[in-house]
């Protein structure tokens, strides 16, 4: 107990030092710099900063990435909020519903429950990181291709439930969305398909051009299409970004509980980051409101759970990262590389040989997301002015970002040109009536639902029974077909109740 | 320094080097000392892998020695080809250079691109790695010997994993067991993204064995998950000494390696071409450099221009000669 207090005490004495305090900052303004820009993701925030950590000791070049990564995500919400353009992915779960509390004059309100989400979020995620790790690592690790297969379709059976409006369009488009999925070379037989010989095409359809054409410019097209029928979000100073939200976190107390925990969860299984624990954790809350009709209208339910579970998430991946040196999302993937270069080689090992630096970074978890708190505060009351913009202005702005964004991401011209064709597809969507959030989701999970499903089939050679042969899978299996079948027994059950009256 | 200013600055940058060099032509009809302006250095694979980090660090250090900002740019995507296309096809002027890895002599041979080894300018060879034969720590199987036996006496039940479908490590696997006159589809191959999620499926229990290097499983080695049996090497790794070589294991003279190097597109300036060689030779040779290769485990290895490029052309026919016994070339 002594020499862990010991260990305790030497950890902070390497984290709170002017040096590592400082650079913190800095990573702090950077982060929130990167993450509400859209199209500068959290990932690309951390490759940045790896030359810089080069010079660093190993707890600064941490703290560096882990701040950075805490305010990025964050601050994806903001223009998320104020223009429906998710600064990073891991806010596209939920942008519509915050862009929908704007227009009713509640920016405030979304704001304001973004950030203190996330700063709970954050620190949940980082007490499982630090209480649990060796134990959740242990069994994150068993998981194989048939409990990533059927992950998989639980998140895909959330996109239909998430989406707003009819079931069946929902499900052309999620239909849509995981047909771009398999545009480019397939991971299984390496062969290309639908790239009419194009080497470009043969990487596939970039997931954040897309995602910045779907959300972005179909709103620029939309205002050019028809510049004064577009509601101008009210003008609204945002002063008083915490008020109110005490009665709304006490309202979802168990809501906020629910986020952390499938944020930290879905965290810690490699491959699924903070992006696909928001919308799961956005579907969860939809699932089980009293208030399913308000999802989609403005209604800051479906906010607090994912707001928090994004954040969470992201200190989940870390688990399996430094335990196994398995990248639970992009993210760590990069730290991983920078953990080898600081000679912190991930590993069991390293628990017990370094315990001061694994706890220093458990540390610097926790300063980092309280210091979200005001740090956020300020990037919102500064984001005010955006509202301020006329819209004649605001657009070709956007417009310009999104060009940059869209480019930054592969440095390729062929970039923007997905994201326009996705962003003309959107809005021809929405206007007819289709949700493009479920596009959105079968992009991301299309590719880990195939190349899963090939993985376990050529493993099972082609049984079908493979996919309930182990015990996880088998639960998992059980829970996706229970979540398929309840709705066609809920529609029987009351065809024949309704169908007695009228017999004889 | 944040994205914009960093673009800020190299932006500023050329076009003070654009002017300089307006001023010029019309002082002195000479060109200026190359490089007079940013470079960019093509990384074909994603940020956070292992090709990635090297470049990145040649990048900054090879800033240093040029005195000009080298700019790092993932293009990913299509197996590498997308981005080892974009080396090959860059204007040959010396500012625009990349990392090519061994499947710059894999791609046309499974009939994905025209491009091999000869359409670049080879400026250095400087990593190697060996594969490695590695499965769980749980297995019945303690050397190299019992799993040849076993996909011997059992086709078809032992599947491998480590990256996608005819990838490097696939082919280390195949091309071993041909060598012990086993038909390469004995032991079938799961594809995945790469090395990780290879020896998550193999500590997962999912498949049997995978044949990335030995480095890239060096944390699931230490956690006690994984066990390696050989490295497919001509000698032992020195930060695995324990762990024999194919060779040494089983007699099969089989060997298997994924190597990165620097070149750019062909028929580039001799000038640039000479001043990039000084330069990357001096970056090999620095502190930081292999202190950072040594640290993450990289093997290193220095073979400059025509030997990089005989080096090439042995890998691109090997590889061809594999790939076609083993039925992956189209």
């Amino acid at each position: 107990m002594e020499a862990l207090l010991q260990t305790i005490g030497l950890a902070f004495t390497l984290v709170f030092q002017p040096y590592v305090l400082g650079v913190m900052l800095m990573a702090a303004i950077f982060g929130l710099f990167v993450g509400s820009i859209p199209g500068l993701t959290a990932t690309m925030a951390t490759a940045l900063l790896i030359p810089f950590t080069f010079f660093m000791e190993p707890v600064p070049a941490i703290a560096v990435i882990v701040t950075t990564v805490a305010m990025a995500i964050f601050a994806g919400d903001i223009p998320g909020a104020l223009l429906r353009i998710p600064g990073t992915p891991a806010s596209a779960a939920y942008c519509d519903e915050a862009h929908a509390l704007t227009l009713k004059g509640k920016a405030e309100l979304a704001l304001g429950t973004s950030l203190v989400c996330a700063v709970i979020g954050g620190v949940m995620g980082s007490l499982v990181l630090a209480l649990t790790a060796p134990m959740l690592a242990e069994f994150a690790i068993k998981f194989s291709s048939y409990e990533y297969f059927w992950l998989a379709c639980l998140g895909l059976s959330c996109a239909v439930t998430i989406s707003t409006g009819s079931n069946l369009k929902g499900f052309v488009s999620l239909l849509i969305g995981l047909f771009i999925s398999t545009i480019g070379i397939d991971i299984t037989a390496g062969h290309p398909r639908f790239t009419f010989g194009s080497v470009e095409m043969m990487g596939g359809v970039s997931f954040i051009p897309a995602m910045i054409g779907m959300f972005a410019i179909s709103e620029v097209i939309r205002y050019i299409a028809s510049p004064n029928s577009i509601t101008a979000p009210p003008q609204q100073g945002i002063k008083h970004v915490f008020r109110g939200i005490g009665a709304t976190l006490s309202q979802y107390k168990l809501n906020v509980a629910r986020g952390g925990f499938i944020g930290a969860i879905i965290g810690i299984l490699p491959g699924a980051g903070a992006d696909i624990a928001a919308w799961i954790a956005y579907a969860v809350s939809k699932k089980f409101s009293r208030q399913k009709e308000k999802f989609g209208t403005g209604h800051v339910e479906g906010l607090v759970d994912a707001g928090t579970a994004n954040n969470a998430g992201l200190s989940g991946a870390w688990v399996p990262a430094l335990v196994f040196g398995i990248p639970g999302d992009s993210i760590t993937a990069i730290v991983i590389g920078v953990l080898y270069m600081k000679g912190m080689n991930p590993g069991p090992t390293v628990f017990l040989n370094q315990p001061e630096l694994i706890y220093a970074v458990f540390i610097v978890f926790f300063v980092a997301n309280l210091a979200l708190l005001p740090l956020g505060f300020l990037a919102i009351r500064l984001s005010r002015l955006v509202l301020k913009v006329p819209r004649n202005i605001l657009m070709p702005v956007i417009l310009m970002f999104c060009i940059v964004g869209s480019f930054a991401i592969n440095n390729t011209v062929f970039g923007i040109s997905i994201m326009l064709v996705m962003g003309l597809l959107a809005y021809l969507m929405e206007e007819n009536g289709f949700p493009v959030a479920p596009t959105i989701l079968g992009i991301v999970l299309g590719p880990m639902l195939e190349d899963n499903f090939m993985s376990s089939m050529i493993k099972s050679d082609g049984e079908i029974s493979g996919f309930f042969s182990r015990p996880i899978a088998a639960v998992l299996g059980i829970l996706v077909v229970v979540v398929w079948v309840i709705p066609l027994l809920r529609f029987l059950y009351s065809a024949t109740r309704s169908g007695k009256p009228t017999a004889p | 320094m944040t994205l914009s200013s960093r673009w800020f600055s190299s932006s500023v940058k050329m076009l003070t080097a654009g002017c300089v060099l307006a001023a010029g032509l019309f002082v002195t009809p000479a060109f200026a000392a190359y490089p007079e302006r940013p470079l960019t250095l093509i990384v074909p694979w994603g940020a956070g892998g292992g090709t990635d980090a090297t470049g990145r660090m040649i990048g900054s250090l090879l800033e240093k020695e040029l005195g000009q900002p080298v700019n790092v740019v993932n293009r990913t995507g299509g197996s590498g080809v997308v981005g080892h296309s974009a080396i090959a096809t860059a204007k040959p002027d010396g500012y625009t250079i990349g990392v090519i890895t061994v499947e710059s002599g894999m791609m046309h041979w499974a009939g994905l691109t025209e491009l091999t080894g000869k359409d670049y300018t080879p400026i250095a060879l400087y990593n190697y790695d060996a594969a490695g034969l590695q499965v769980s720590a749980d297995s019945p199987w303690n050397s190299a010997q019992d799993v040849i036996d076993s996909i011997k006496a059992s086709p078809g039940t032992h599947k491998g994993s480590g990256t996608g479908q005819g990838g490097i490590w696939h082919l280390a696997l195949a091309g071993m067991i041909n060598s012990a006159d086993i038909s390469p589809d004995a032991s079938p191959w799961v594809p995945s993204k790469g090395a990780a999620p290879g020896l998550q499926e193999l500590a997962a229990g999912g498949v049997d064995l995978v044949t990335c290097s030995i480095v890239e499983a060096a944390a699931l080695i230490d956690a006690g998950k994984v066990k390696s049996l050989a490295v497919m090497d001509s000698q032992r790794n020195a930060a695995f000494p324990d762990v024999p070589t194919l060779k040494e294991a089983t007699g099969l003279d089989w060997q298997m390696a994924a190597w990165r190097g620097l070149a750019g597109p062909k028929d580039m300036p001799a000038e640039a071409t000479a001043t990039l060689s000084a330069a990357f030779e001096k970056v090999w040779n620095s502190g930081e450099f292999q202190e950072f290769m040594k640290g993450r485990g990289f093997g290193l290895v220095w073979k400059p221009g025509d030997e990089f490029a005989e080096w090439m052309e042995a890998s691109d026919a090997s590889l061809g000669e594999v790939m076609k016994a083993v039925g992956l070339a189209k």
